[in-house]
């Protein structure tokens, strides 16, 4: 049964070192005061799993608290690469980062199987394409009744899930609306979850089909108003698209890149949040 | 010459806006294909369906998205559906017609790398990677390629399979069991291109006005082949060139934090 908890408090309970964890969002409600919430804790030797790592992966590895990414997209949507990311894997700074790389349609289906409790997602996909060759993940199988050669990956089972969400009711039922990434099957597919929300109300006012985590499927719940931010809450805040272009850079000089997570993150808290979503709620 | 002045980038735009149907279901792919792809809706195929991975089906944003994921793509949307269902029940399932991917390296058969420059282990350059492209080369019925033409970005050998296109070329993709069409359409800031049909190399088909062969061959780093017979791409038109002048300053002043102009009071 989903617990209310402040976020500091969900983070120390649900993230451990060396976790295999997933900060979900497919460029909407992405994870953003969580992620920096497990940057203050400090965590080491992480797992991190997301189709789409942009900042917070960024500088989650730029912490030096990733050992290995499993991903699908690594860029800042709209502006360009990664540089922490590169730099490490580049350079190994500030230590090497194992990648095992995957498509959109392998890392869904993979989310999809793990939600779904299967060992492995199967579909039509990686025709001839180079991954399938660095990735041993990457496999095949033959249906057994058209005789069709299709692709297969692991499910995805993270130990923890975070995801960012508008509202959650009294009794923790979580609704996401608009853009829904996988994050859905994200928290189904973990052993644990973590849900900041925007608002706690007292009814979610949700139509019969909308996209909805009862209670029972959540670990905790951590009110943050703003926590997706730079990223965009539909219904609202706007995205900051400026900020996401001021981050390239940020990221690109190790220098800059500290000093800026020591102010800006190790310095700070999640009520920060809040406020820099202000000017961006007209946008929404 | 007479007709408005336009830029190269501009022409490529157009042309590529030009290429798309009323009818067709487009997945759009990041970066290059989104101005082409809502440059087409807003003037002769204003019913098109256009996609995005977000999930994002039947978009039709007022701005063009810094992300592929962006608030308006989903305002504007017909409906939106979970990424999972996107990459399995439309694209998966065959209901897309046309893939419209841009590339950062590409060959002359249409194979595409956004992975890494140099060895895959120890990479010059690390990409940020496939995304959806792999699938949308293999499902989409078939795939239209935009970029502008440099000698870093179109070369004799990419360093790394992102996406597949022809192969070797000739019949490899049906080898592979490939059944959709793969690339189909090239078009570039000089010029237009499409598969011999045999080879299924990349060949000019048209030039764009003012373009000489020499220029093409100077920034594409294959042998380039020509038509028999070269058209001249027609220039964009005042609509199309209108069309996207006015897009790019609402995406630019989005982008920017700044409102709308065209909303100011």
């Amino acid at each position: 049964m989903a617990k209310f908890q402040p976020l500091a408090d969900a983070v120390r309970d649900n993230l451990n070192d060396g976790d295999v964890v997933a900060f979900e969002g497919f460029t909407h409600l992405i994870p953003h005061a969580a992620a920096h919430e497990a940057i203050r804790q400090g965590r080491k030797g992480l797992t991190v799993i997301r189709m789409t790592p942009d900042l917070i992966y960024d500088q989650l590895i730029g912490m030096g608290m990733v050992k290995k990414m499993i991903f699908s997209y690594a860029g800042n949507p709209g502006v360009g690469l990664l540089r922490r990311m590169r730099d490490a894997v580049e350079n190994g700074w500030p230590q090497p980062l194992e990648l095992e790389e995957h498509s959109h349609a392998a890392m869904a289906n993979a989310y999809e199987a793990g939600a779904a409790g299967l060992p492995c997602a199967v579909f039509r996909g990686y025709r001839g394409a180079e991954l399938a060759q660095v990735n041993h993940n990457v496999r095949s199988v033959t249906c057994p009744f058209t005789g069709e050669v299709l692709a297969a990956v692991p499910a995805v089972r993270p130990d923890v899930a975070f995801i960012h969400a508008q509202k959650a009711d009294r009794k923790g039922n979580v609704l996401i609306e608009g853009i829904l990434g996988v994050q859905k099957e994200a928290v189904l597919a973990a052993k644990r979850s973590v849900v900041t929300v925007e608002e706690v109300v007292e009814d979610l006012d949700a139509h019969p089909n909308a996209c909805l985590l009862p209670n029972w499927t959540v670990g905790s719940i951590c009110q943050v108003p703003g926590g997706a931010h730079p990223s965009y809450a539909h219904g609202y805040y706007g995205r900051d698209n400026a900020y996401y272009i001021a981050w390239d850079k940020i990221a690109a000089d190790r220098e800059t890149f500290s000093s800026w997570m020591e102010e800006n993150v190790l310095n700070a808290g999640p009520e920060v949040f809040a406020d820099r979503v202000g000017k961006l709620r007209s946008a929404a | 010459m007479s007709g408005p002045a336009f830029t190269p980038d501009e022409m490529m735009t157009v042309a590529a806006s030009r290429a798309l149907k009323n009818d067709d279901v487009c997945f759009v792919g990041i970066g290059a294909p989104s101005a082409a792809c809502n440059v087409a809706r807003l003037t002769h195929a204003p019913d098109i369906t256009l996609i995005y991975e977000s999930g994002t089906i039947g978009t039709a944003p007022d701005v063009l998205p810094l992300s592929i994921g962006d608030g308006e793509l989903c305002d504007t949307a017909v409906t939106t559906v979970g990424v999972p269902e996107m990459f399995r029940y439309w694209l998966q399932g065959g209901r897309v017609t046309i893939g419209f991917l841009g590339a950062a390296q590409l060959d002359r058969f249409g194979n595409i790398n956004t992975t890494v420059i140099g060895d895959y282990a120890h990479p010059r350059t690390r990409l940020p990677g496939g995304g959806g492209a792999p699938e949308i080369a293999g499902s989409s019925g078939e795939i239209f390629i935009t970029m502008k033409q440099s000698l870093r970005g179109m070369v004799e050998r990419i360093d790394f399979f992102t996406s597949f296109g022809h192969g070797e070329g000739g019949d490899h993709r049906q080898r592979l069991g490939i059944e959709t069409k793969g690339p189909t359409l090239l078009i570039t800031d000089l010029a237009i291109w499409r598969p011999d049909p045999q080879t299924k190399e990349f060949t000019v088909v048209s030039l764009h006005p003012g373009v000489t062969k020499d220029e093409v061959q100077a920034t594409c780093g294959w042998t380039v082949k020509f038509a028999d017979h070269i058209e001249e791409t027609p220039p964009p038109t005042d609509l199309e060139l209108t069309t996207l002048r006015d897009l790019k300053a609402r995406t630019k002043a989005a982008h920017e934090g700044r409102p709308d102009p065209g909303k100011a009071a």
